[in-house]
């Protein structure tokens, strides 16, 4: 915004807090689109964000998929990168010690193969005071029984964050993914188990076909879908949720400017994440905040909240 | 206690920056083959040979991704008018492949475009006076021609250019200009030899047994050249491609194998942070994808 303008208003509160995370602005990344953060230091400013959102962590490292693990399709890119991470014991040795240097709240997205690992990582993470929270991404097949979603079951859902719950005190976030029914019955079911706010969604699942060569775009065959594809689908979802849960919800999903987040702040999440976007402008959070400010001046309004769940039916 | 952003950038010693600029020049130089110039201050002093540069196409979200292109040179233009500095620029030399470059090869003088650099690991120079043998397939010339500026200086240069028709030789008269002694072979015969530059590769080499190779394009050139170096002893340096999303090591889409690699215990690097260009002996040649997805290089 011109420096003019500014002078002479007030700036607008855009505060907000998530599960008892409390953040300068309702604006960080996505899970695995931001690195451990330092990826994007030469672009921006991490103490602008409302949070730093890690890459999905595992208890042991993992190595990923095959390649090719993405491919572009219409408006949104499929990626099967297979939660490539560097495992919970060196991110807390390499990667800790660089995101505490800043003043935003860090939150460690992780993954377990069972509900063993899942209990395991939290009871690690738990340990570390540079860690304001944790995001469960319950997207996950649980290999010990028969490779059942966690996420795509009420009882499996409540199952896992039950057992997170039991082994850690921070704030719990738990990660929705789309890939269901009906969203709210999964919502409920985690509402209930103790998460604290819910971040919803993760990818679609999809696939895509090179026709010349007969073969999948990608190693894996299929994918999560992101970026603008997904949005409606999200903003539908997060307008669900929200209508059934007390705990604050984030949404996610195609967001690449202002207007694009305000949308999931009217139908009533609490915060947004940056996905994709950040891969097409390394500087899109930085947009997406000033343009929330620039909205809310424009319209008068001296907080975020008076934005928040505002939809008109 | 919170930490100071250019601090931290000086600590970490970054270089790549976001640049929003405008086009200076985009002509097609052979059938499908463009030279686009981009202004960009300050790009010249930080890029090396082997960088490369993620493109936004247009503002517009299509294509969504920005696109990778390596950087064929950077240099100076005479500013507009006197007393103004002289204008800096990066050239990329790209092939019309789909729609993002279709578009690209669209764009005029004073387009606005956005481009993320110098981003990658470059070339080593490896060891002075020694012969530097550089082979290129097609498209796979492009960062063969900064790396030849700046090893002409310290090196014997020779180039073996490769491609399928007389098209698909670029930019071999800027070579010679710059003392590099080329060699070229179409698969057609069109020009030069009719063959494969492999085989122009392992009669050099039978002169200058520990001369340095650099090699860059489609996969299964890649690999005969690996073969090649492998079986003599000789030094490789790869320049490879793979499908990016973000360029900067975020996204983890860009991986190939490492020489650890095994079914069991995978070892991926990125090809946008530890690459693009690597050691050949740190990659794993029995595995790496022969797929034609992974040379877009392909001539
Ligand atoms: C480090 C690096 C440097 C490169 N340097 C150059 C260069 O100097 N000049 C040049 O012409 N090209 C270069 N490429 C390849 C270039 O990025 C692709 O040709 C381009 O992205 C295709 O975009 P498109 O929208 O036209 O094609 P799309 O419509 O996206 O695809 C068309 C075809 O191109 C293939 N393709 C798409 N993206 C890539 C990719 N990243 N790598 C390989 N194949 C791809 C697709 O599989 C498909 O067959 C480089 C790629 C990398 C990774
Ligand atoms: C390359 C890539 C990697 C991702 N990795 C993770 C991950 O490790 N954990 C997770 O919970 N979500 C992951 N996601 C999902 C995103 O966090 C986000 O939910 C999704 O991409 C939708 O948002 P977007 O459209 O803004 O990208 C990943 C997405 C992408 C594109
Ligand atoms: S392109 Fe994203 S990690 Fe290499």
């Amino acid at each position: 915004m011109t420096t003019s303008k500014m002078a002479n208003l007030k700036r607008p509160n855009l505060s907000v807090e998530v599960a008892g995370i409390k953040m300068r602005n309702p604006v960080m990344p996505a899970s695995g689109t931001f690195g451990y953060g330092e990826e994007y230091t030469p672009f921006l400013d991490l103490n602008q964000l409302g949070a730093v959102v890690t890459k999905g962590l595992s208890l042991r490292p993992k190595a990923g998929n095959a390649m090719p693990r993405i491919t572009e399709t219409v408006s949104g890119m499929l990626n099967a990168i297979g939660l490539q991470n560097v495992g919970i014991d060196a991110f807390i040795r390499d990667k800790v010690p660089f995101l505490s240097r800043f003043e935003t709240p860090v939150i460690v997205n992780f993954f377990g193969n069972s509900l063993e690992e899942y209990g395991e990582v939290a009871a690690r993470l738990n340990d570390i005071s540079a860690i304001a929270g944790v995001e469960l991404n319950i997207s996950c097949p649980n290999v010990k029984q028969g490779g059942i979603v966690f996420g795509t079951d009420p009882a499996a859902a409540s199952e896992v964050v039950s057992l997170v719950r039991s082994r850690l005190q921070k704030p719990l976030i738990v990660k929705l993914t789309p890939n269901v029914t009906d969203i709210t019955v999964i919502a409920r079911a985690v509402e209930e188990a103790g998460a604290d706010a819910i971040c919803c969604i993760n990818t679609l699942t999809g696939m895509s076909i090179d026709v010349r060569s007969r073969k999948p775009s990608l190693a894996n065959k299929t994918g999560g879908l992101s970026g603008p594809a997904i949005r409606p689908v999200a903003v539908r979802m997060v307008y669900q949720v929200a209508q059934t849960v007390k705990i604050p919800v984030i949404g996610v999903g195609g967001i690449v400017n202002a207007m694009d987040a305000l949308e999931f702040l009217i139908v009533g999440a609490t915060a947004v994440q940056v996905g994709t976007a950040n891969f097409i402008d390394p500087t899109a959070m930085i947009s997406v905040i000033d343009g929330i400010e620039q909205f809310c001046i424009d319209e008068g309004m001296d907080d975020i909240h008076q934005l928040i769940g505002s939809l008109q039916l | 206690m919170s930490v100071n952003r250019t601090e931290l950038l000086k600590e970490k010693g970054e270089q790549m920056q976001n640049y929003n600029t405008i086009i200076l020049s985009n002509q097609e130089v052979s059938p499908g083959y463009f030279r686009m110039r981009i202004l960009a201050p300050g790009f010249g002093a930080k890029a090396r040979s082997g960088q490369f540069l993620m493109f936004r196409v247009q503002h517009l979200l299509l294509p969504l991704l920005r696109r990778p292109f390596g950087i064929f040179r950077v240099g100076l233009l005479p500013p507009d008018c006197e007393g103004m500095p002289p204008k800096e620029y990066v050239e990329i030399l790209y092939k019309v492949v789909g729609g993002g470059t279709r578009i690209m090869s669209e764009l005029h003088h004073g387009d606005h475009v956005e481009l993320l650099g110098p981003l990658g690991n470059g070339f080593t120079s490896g060891a002075v006076k020694k012969v530097k043998i550089l082979v290129g397939g097609g498209i796979g010339l492009v960062p063969l021609y900064m790396l030849a500026s700046e090893l002409v200086t310290q090196s014997p240069v020779r180039l073996l250019m490769g491609g399928r028709t007389r098209d698909d030789i670029l930019a071999v008269t800027e070579f010679e200009r710059l003392g590099v002694e080329t060699y070229v072979s179409t698969d057609d015969g069109s020009l030069g030899e009719e063959g494969m530059v492999t085989e122009a590769l392992k009669r050099k080499l039978v002169r200058f047994p520990d001369a340095e190779v650099y090699a860059c394009g489609p996969m299964p050139m890649l690999k005969a050249v690996r073969d090649i170096c492998y079986k003599r002893g000789v030094s490789l340096q790869v320049s490879l491609e793979a499908h990016m999303a973000c360029g900067v090591g975020a996204c983890l889409g860009c991986v190939v194998k490492g020489a650890a690699h095994t079914e069991e215990t995978p070892q991926y690097l990125c090809c946008c942070k530890a690459g693009p260009v690597f050691m050949a002996e740190t990659l794993d040649w029995g595995k790496i994808d022969t797929d034609d997805k992974s040379c877009g290089g392909c001539a």
